[in-house]
């Protein structure tokens, strides 16, 4: 059997000199697997480039034992692979559903029942649908990022950081979310700040510096890793 | 009073060929991030297209209107895959210098095909009516078609952006043109669509100027500083915006012959323009980001 998600050696950066340095990643079906590292470390770079929105110079990521690399962001939507940027991740001159629409743009046939798992996941959003989304908190919008990734029913769903900002509380209740999508069979590719937190829920994780591999474990292992917790989890 | 009523028609009149023209400039920044310089020209070609349709086919001058309208949307795209497309990933800038030529070009082939001397799509005076209810205003038919006309298109464009799936998909790229990216929406459809309406509103503003004056080949090119006018007091890259910045700009030009010499209608819509990008370059509506 082939990982969900695999990417080997990948080099690659904007344009100048490479940011990734030959990094590595896997994901199976049933994981929430979590890159941590510090600021800078091409972790949200790395997440671009499996999802092919920047060009991987060297390097392959592998979608179920097939070659995606530099495929383009509209074959990763088909493929079934939904990616929630770190920043400006709304529409926000659209209401919450229709950003939840646009997240579907590419599957055919009617959207309700698609729309209904979102709502039964985030009944916020349910109450909110008319809302635009540029005039909410910053907690509903993360989970109008959320549902507007869900919508084409993902296998993979990446998530660049998705409690930045939030309060304590909502940072819990969105692993919570986390955790369920995961329940149903998604794999979660997410990268996080809060690195303890996330490594409690995570499968296994990654720790990223200076776009290279530098610690990969299970969540556990690395909570309990001195050296990982002195360098990124702040002692 | 009268002739303050009066000269709101007008307005209203000159308000609807702006927002025809607002509209497309603020979509196609609203999608490309460029101030298309080009769309005046598409106003005259529209014109003129609309001219040789009805003259060929012997009908009267609001068959001018769909012809032009149909016509220009495909020459629109037509423009965007040949120049524009290519050079879409350069800097914006580029863009504009070549939306520029591409005026100067129109502008040119509009005079050889068509000579630089004034036409009518219709000869003769049309009598307007005399409205006694409201103190003997006159009311030219072709001017309250104009402004029908403008309603119905607005309200198309409204629906469109707010009920299909490429209307949103428009709205979405204006929003954040990378999450569409990331989200699937196929951005080179969106922007052939786009051209299309662009074009097609662009061709009705330049049929409604010929019908209610004539057509001349710098008809477009004057036209356009008072369409951006209305696109930028519309907060540039906003459509609705668009259709207030119109309407105040075309009333504001026709009020102003009240108090200065007609001459100087394009410079008060340049002074409105430049007032509002010193006060409030983002427009009069409050921004959404
Ligand atoms: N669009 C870009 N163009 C050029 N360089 C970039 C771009 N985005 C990021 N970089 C550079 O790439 C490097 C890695 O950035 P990246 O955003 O991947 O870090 P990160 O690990 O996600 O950090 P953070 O925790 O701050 O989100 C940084 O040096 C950054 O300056
Ligand atoms: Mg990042």
């Amino acid at each position: 059997m082939s990982s969900l998600l695999e990417a080997k050696g990948l080099y690659g950066g904007y344009g100048g000199a490479d940011i990734l340095q030959g990094t590595h990643l896997r994901v199976e079906s049933d994981e929430i697997v979590v890159i941590v590292g510090p600021n800078g470390a091409g972790k949200s770079t790395a997440m671009k480039a499996v999802f092919g929105l920047l060009r991987i110079r060297e390097g392959e990521v592998r979608y179920r034992g097939e070659a995606i690399t530099n495929a383009k962001p509209e074959q990763m939507v088909r493929h079934g692979i939904a990616y929630v940027p770190q920043e400006k991740n709304v529409f926000p001159s659209l209401t919450v559903r229709e950003n939840l629409e646009m997240g579907a743009y590419l599957m055919k046939g009617d959207l309700s029942q698609r729309l209904d798992k979102v709502y039964t996941l985030f009944p916020k959003l349910a109450e909110r649908r008319r809302q635009q989304a540029g005039l909410m908190s910053g907690g509903e919008r993360q989970m109008v990022a959320m549902g507007r990734a869900l919508m084409i029913d993902p296998q993979l769903l990446m998530l660049d950081e998705p409690t930045a900002g939030l309060s304590p509380l909502l940072i819990d209740e969105t692993f919570e979310r986390i955790k369920e999508i995961n329940a149903q069979g998604i794999g979660v590719l997410m990268v996080e700040q809060n690195a303890k937190q996330a490594l409690a829920i995570a499968s296994r994780g990654y720790v990223l510096a200076t776009g290279s591999n530098r610690h990969e474990d299970t969540g556990p292992n690395l909570l309990a890793d001195p050296e990982v917790a002195e360098m990124f989890l702040g002692g | 009073m009268t002739d303050i009523l009066q000269l709101l028609i007008y307005g209203l009149v000159l308000g609807s060929v702006l927002t025809m023209g607002a509209i497309g400039v603020s979509m196609i920044f609203g999608i490309l991030r460029f101030a298309h310089f080009a769309h005046g020209d598409f106003m005259t070609l529209g014109a003129y297209l609309g001219l040789s349709f009805i003259s060929a086919f012997g009908l009267s001058s609001w068959w001018a209107l769909p012809a032009a309208m149909v016509g220009m949307g495909v020459i629109a795209v037509f423009i965007d895959q040949v120049l524009y497309r290519r050079i879409r990933r350069t800097q914006p800038v580029i863009l504009l210098i070549a939306s520029f030529g591409m005026a100067l070009i129109l502008r040119s082939l509009v005079q050889l095909i068509w000579g630089s001397d004034n036409q009518t799509y219709a000869s003769g005076i049309q009598f307007p009516w005399q409205l006694d209810w409201l103190g003997g205003m006159r009311l030219k038919p072709d001017h309250l078609w104009i402004m029908l006309i403008s309603l119905a298109l607005v309200a198309g464009v409204h629906l469109f952006l707010t009920r299909t799936r490429l209307g949103k998909a428009m709205r979405a790229m204006s929003d954040n043109m990378d999450l569409a990216l990331v989200s699937g929406i196929p951005a080179e459809r969106v922007i052939m669509v786009t051209w299309v309406i662009g074009g097609a509103l662009a061709a009705a503003a330049g049929v409604f100027l010929g019908i209610d004056t004539r057509l001349h080949p710098v008809m477009g090119w004057t036209t356009l500083l008072p369409v951006f006018a209305a696109a930028i007091l519309g907060g540039i890259g906003r459509p609705y915006g668009a259709i207030a910045g119109g309407m105040i700009i075309g009333v504001s030009m026709e009020m102003s012959t009240l108090l200065i010499p007609a001459a100087y209608k394009p410079a008060v819509a340049f002074a409105i323009m430049v007032g509002m990008l010193i006060l409030r370059p983002q427009g009069i509506f409050k921004g959404t980001v």
